[in-house]
């Protein structure tokens, strides 16, 4: 049987988020192929319904990666992203989803290797909840 | 404004477990602006309800839609949204009780061939001022006899817990009313206010008691306005 390989969502922020995944495509790091990126100008501005509506169209994993705190390009976007995922994830749990389906991390920009480790350690979390019930 | 919050969704989806078509409708006015029930609320309950759905394999419809204000007929009163009412086995309005009765009574009368089902998805909590972000504290009991002029701009008979025209009771102590120390004592806060502006004496007649008949003692209370009624 072929090994579940999970879809992730990944919102990541332009500044920090999507720099650090370029780093690391240019450096060769290797991270699980099963990503989306969806480029965000700041994490602040992805909604509560946009990370449910990923679980609702199928995402195994959803992850929002923004700026370490502190160095935002907008100042608290990364912090409003912070609250927003919590929110999420206690929606989410009340609809009988696992609530560690969505995730908020941060890397700097120049760090592929944090994204990297970021993409892989959501996969493995993934990856042991199993497919998302709504696909099956 | 009319400040809401949403129903734990438990509760929500005990409504409407046994409907197929579901109709979330939110309110752009009071309740959007408290982030209760507007746009974004709704979006968050359809979604949730149809991801419980789904992962109980239930194939249920959930659709989604807005009215600037529940509260009047002209909002109401939209083609597209009537045919989305009319499809719909149920509808859960996230307007405050107002929203919900009017939304309840409107579409009744312009459908009249299908009894239309609308249930609350919020809980209409009070009428109170914006004071930070995220944070509404209640302002107005709509007593319907407003004493403002009074007080210093402080309402007593909202602020107060025993709604005293004649404070401070003994209860006050370093600002603070003895039911909570969080909550400031409005007698407290309407000398301070008057001594500011150098009308403590205003204080100094004895108020009769208040007359509750304009509150909500009589019932329902109704406005006529027939100056701009043709």
């Amino acid at each position: 049987m072929k090994e579940f390989e999970p879809k992730i969502i990944a919102f990541c922020c332009h500044y920090c988020a999507l720099a650090a995944a370029d780093t690391a495509g240019r450096t060769g790091l290797q991270f699980p192929p099963s990503l989306r990126v969806i480029r965000v100008l700041c994490t602040g501005k992805v909604e509560v319904p946009h990370l449910l509506k990923a679980i609702e169209a199928g995402a195994d994993g959803v992850v929002v990666i923004g700026c370490k705190f502190g160095e935002c390009y907008f100042k608290q976007g990364n912090y409003r992203a912070r609250k927003k995922v919590e929110r999420a994830k206690s929606l989410l749990e009340e609809t009988g989803m696992e609530q560690s389906r969505l995730r908020y991390d941060s890397v700097a920009g120049p760090s592929g290797k944090d994204f990297a480790a970021v993409i892989s350690t959501m996969t493995e979390e993934v990856k042991a909840l199993g497919p998302n019930p709504l696909r099956s | 404004m009319i400040v809401g919050e949403r129903k734990p969704f438990s509760e929500i989806l005990s409504m409407v477990e046994d409907y197929s078509k579901i109709l979330v409708i939110g309110c752009g006015s009071c309740v959007t602006v408290c982030m209760a029930g507007g746009e974004e609320e709704v979006k968050i309950l359809a979604s949730q309800l149809r991801l419980a759905f789904r992962k109980n394999k239930r194939d249920v419809k959930v659709e989604e839609a807005m009215a600037l204000r529940q509260c009047d007929d002209e909002y109401l009163n939209d083609p597209l949204l009537l045919d989305k009412v009319k499809a719909a086995d149920i509808v859960i309005s996230m307007a405050c009780g107002v929203g919900v009765q009017h939304a309840t009574s409107f579409f009744n009368r312009r459908i009249p061939d299908k009894p239309i089902r609308v249930v609350p998805g919020l809980n209409t909590t009070f009428m109170g001022a914006n004071l930070d972000v995220g944070i509404w504290e209640e302002r107005c009991v709509g007593c319907g006899d407003c004493v403002l002029e009074k007080t210093g701009g402080i309402c007593p008979v909202t602020r107060c817990a025993k709604s005293l025209l004649n404070g401070p009771c003994g209860g006050s102590s370093n600002g603070k009313c003895e039911i909570n120390k969080e909550i400031d004592c409005a007698w407290h806060l309407i000398i301070e206010r008057l001594e500011a502006l150098g009308e403590l004496d205003r204080l100094k007649p004895i108020e009769p008691y208040k007359d509750w008949r304009p509150s909500h003692n009589g019932g329902p209370r109704k406005t006529v306005r027939e100056d701009i009624r043709i």
